[in-house]
């Protein structure tokens, strides 16, 4: 089967999914309403609140939400045949994460803009509330440590992209200082930023760097989670204008340049689908498709981080009710589309089937790496560009990826450490330095404990981060549904995804406690149980919240702002 | 701006992209730079007015002359820093 009729048939199901689904689910279902004062307006103080532009929030929450993890899920699962994982990715990106995205937004809007987070103790109850709280910290946790590791391969594996990857931040400094400092235009920064960047990724061609063998005893892998907390721990203390507020504009342009490049290179070059649509042959490490394969993929199917970012921030900029499609559909569209060239390059991008087996010879395999060879050899067939040049210049895009998603979820542990050292009562911990020191430390630790004195074995935790991440999902659509059947409206779209990313998630944690505690992996198991029980509660909260909400229904429409 | 034929789309097309840009960089850090920013400023109100609370400071006689200025702003500082009345006698804001 050829590449690009696996493209066009995923791009065109997301269309039909846009077109006519996100439309029905706003007319039938959350029923926006243009007439309805959004908090942009009616709380309006031209910083967190301001009406922006439809365009503009739709390319922050799908530059929010594509990142390193669509591209690694995929990357994973495609080891049980790439059907399983097309099917998951354009299902869920239609029916799950779309109605997930979109609805945030919406029962963000409707409570005042308020984080989901914060309103879930308004509408489901307090307790639900330090759940969200600890999931959230588990997801952020997990995602230092697993991205790390991701990094620390790809430095390793393609020394080419150490200069252009390092020479991003510097590039992100100078911008930010031009912007903020001297006052400069956009433009300019921005075309000489890109031209910059993509110029260093010649110079590090032509300079390849690799950190010793051995320092100080610490194995090459080692030494790279180490510098890279190191940068993370320290990014975060800068003020964001300076690094992460440009950081996280060049990835949103990388973005774009990237999937452009990468589209057009499938079609150009139409490859040939080498690998299995179903993996009879699958290594005797991989566990078993369901519940895992749910889990593996969860951003570009469904993934709850997007709640937080739909929440937090679009919410209180959205200028009309109705936009909440076009931002957050479209937006989690955009992701799946990531997704699904991801799958079409690990699945196309290989000479044969025994390379493609030679890459996936174990459960875990794969991932960046088979993105970044696979990619490689569509885009240098389809536009011609060196082969070496194109495994560094997709290399340096999800490293970049990984790295910005590092920043901000470092500089959001050291918000919660820094919150508990409120709530608590331990003035120590309010302190920004030992806020930051126990949010790298505790993720530094999850990274060796999980992978070793080298830290290269990590990737155990990629399934686990995946259940957390789909039971913040499950948390965010429990809060929606209940939200519908207060209204008295239909509420079966939200709450069949809710149960069955919840039931799946709850598998997959009990099917990795068995693995886990067999191979001795007793820190994880720890975090497992945490997991576990996180989503009993869920399954409690849930049907309780939900039969009171029926038993008080109809309700009070002005309670939820109609 | 005022070329005429083509030169003029070229130049609307390259404000359109400017202003678009301009808000995809702004808007998802304007709150977080707003609150750096106010975070900064209440550092300077402290030094500012440090030496009128009994904390000797030779700034204080470098940014007399911003007084007029600052005082606009002291209300709403000292309300934010946790004191519900001015702290000090000669300045009775509230």
């Amino acid at each position: 089967m050829n590449a690009s009729v696996l493209a066009i048939v995923g791009l065109a199901a997301m269309v039909l999914g846009f077109r006519f689904y996100s439309k029905f689910i706003a007319d039938k279902v959350y029923r926006l309403d243009p007439k309805f004062e959004t908090p942009a307006h009616t709380m309006r103080d031209n910083v967190d609140f301001i009406p922006t532009n439809r365009f503009v929030l739709w390319g922050h929450h799908f530059t929010a939400v594509a990142g390193a993890a669509p591209i690694v899920g995929p990357g994973i699962a495609i080891i049980w045949g790439w059907a399983p994982a097309f099917a998951w990715v354009i299902l869920g990106t239609i029916f799950f994460s779309g109605v997930h995205d979109f609805g945030a937004i919406w029962a963000s809007v409707r409570n005042k803009a308020q984080s989901v987070g914060s309103f879930t103790g308004e509408v489901v109850s307090p307790r639900s509330r330090t759940l969200f709280m600890t999931v959230i910290f588990l997801v952020l946790l997990m995602v230092n440590a697993v991205f790390a590791v991701i990094m620390a391969r790809e430095l390793m594996g393609t020394p080419s992209s150490v200069i252009p990857v390092w020479s991003a931040i510097v590039v992100a400094i100078i911008i930010g200082t031009l912007i903020y400092k001297m006052g400069v235009g956009i433009l300019w920064p921005t075309v000489v930023g890109t031209i910059v960047l993509y110029a260093m990724i010649f110079l590090g061609e032509q300079v390849p760097i690799s950190v010793p063998n051995e320092f100080m005893g610490l194995a090459p892998g080692a030494q790279w989670i180490l510098i890279l907390f190191a940068y993370a721990a320290i990014a975060s203390m800068l003020p964001v204008w300076l690094l992460l507020q440009p950081r996280d504009y060049i990835n949103g342009i990388q973005l774009f340049i990237g999937l452009g490049l990468l589209f057009g290179a499938v079609f150009m070059a139409n490859p040939t689908i080498v690998a299995p649509a179903w993996n009879s042959d699958v290594p005797t490490n991989a566990p078993p498709i369901v519940p895992l394969l749910f889990v593996t993929i969860a951003c570009g199917a469904i993934s709850g981080f997007h709640g937080l970012v739909g929440s937090g921030t679009t919410a209180k900029q959205l200028d009309k009710e109705p936009d909440a499609r076009f931002v957050g559909y479209l937006g989690s569209l955009g992701e799946g589309s990531l997704a699904l060239v991801t799958i079409i390059a690990v699945s196309a991008g290989f000479a044969s089937l025994g390379e493609w087996k030679e890459m996936y010879s174990s459960f875990g395999d794969g991932g960046l790496t088979a993105f970044v060879h696979g990619g490689a050899t569509i885009l240098s067939s389809g536009f011609g560009l060196p082969f070496a040049f194109s495994e560094t210049l997709l290399t340096v895009m999800a490293v970049l990826f990984a790295g910005t998603t590092m920043d901000a979820s470092v500089r959001l542990q050291r918000y919660i450490v820094q919150e508990w050292g409120t709530i608590y009562k331990i003035p120590v911990l309010t302190n920004g330095y030992i806020a930051t020191l126990i949010a790298v430390t505790a993720c530094l630790i999850l990274a060796f404990g999980a992978g070793g004195a080298d830290g290269t074995g990590g990737m155990l935790i990629w399934p686990l981060f995946g259940t957390s991440n789909q039971l913040l999902a499950g948390l965010t659509l429990l809060v929606i549904s209940v939200m519908l059947v207060k209204l008295g409206r239909p509420s079966v779209y939200t709450l069949v995804p809710m149960v069955f990313v919840t039931l799946m998630a709850f598998l997959a944690a009990l099917h990795q406690l068995w693995q886990l505690y067999s191979t001795g992996q007793f820190m994880l198991v720890g975090i497992d149980v945490l997991i576990i029980i996180a989503a009993v509660m869920i399954m409690l909260e849930g049907s309780s919240a939900l039969m009171r909400a029926r038993r008080a229904q109809p309700s009070d429409p002005a309670a939820l702002g109609q | 701006m005022g070329e005429p034929g083509p030169w003029r789309a070229v130049a609307d097309w390259l404000r359109t992209a400017r202003e678009l840009l301009t808000e995809f960089y702004v808007s998802p850090y304007r709150g977080a730079v707003a609150r750096a920013r106010r975070d900064q400023d209440d550092l300077f109100m402290l030094l500012a007015y440090s030496d009128l609370m009994g904390v000797p400071n030779p700034a204080t006689y470098y940014t007399l002359e911003l007084q007029p200025i600052l005082l606009e702003r002291f209300h709403e500082w000292h309300t934010r820093m946790g004191i519900p009345h001015s702290p000090l006698d000669g300045l009775k804001c509230c």
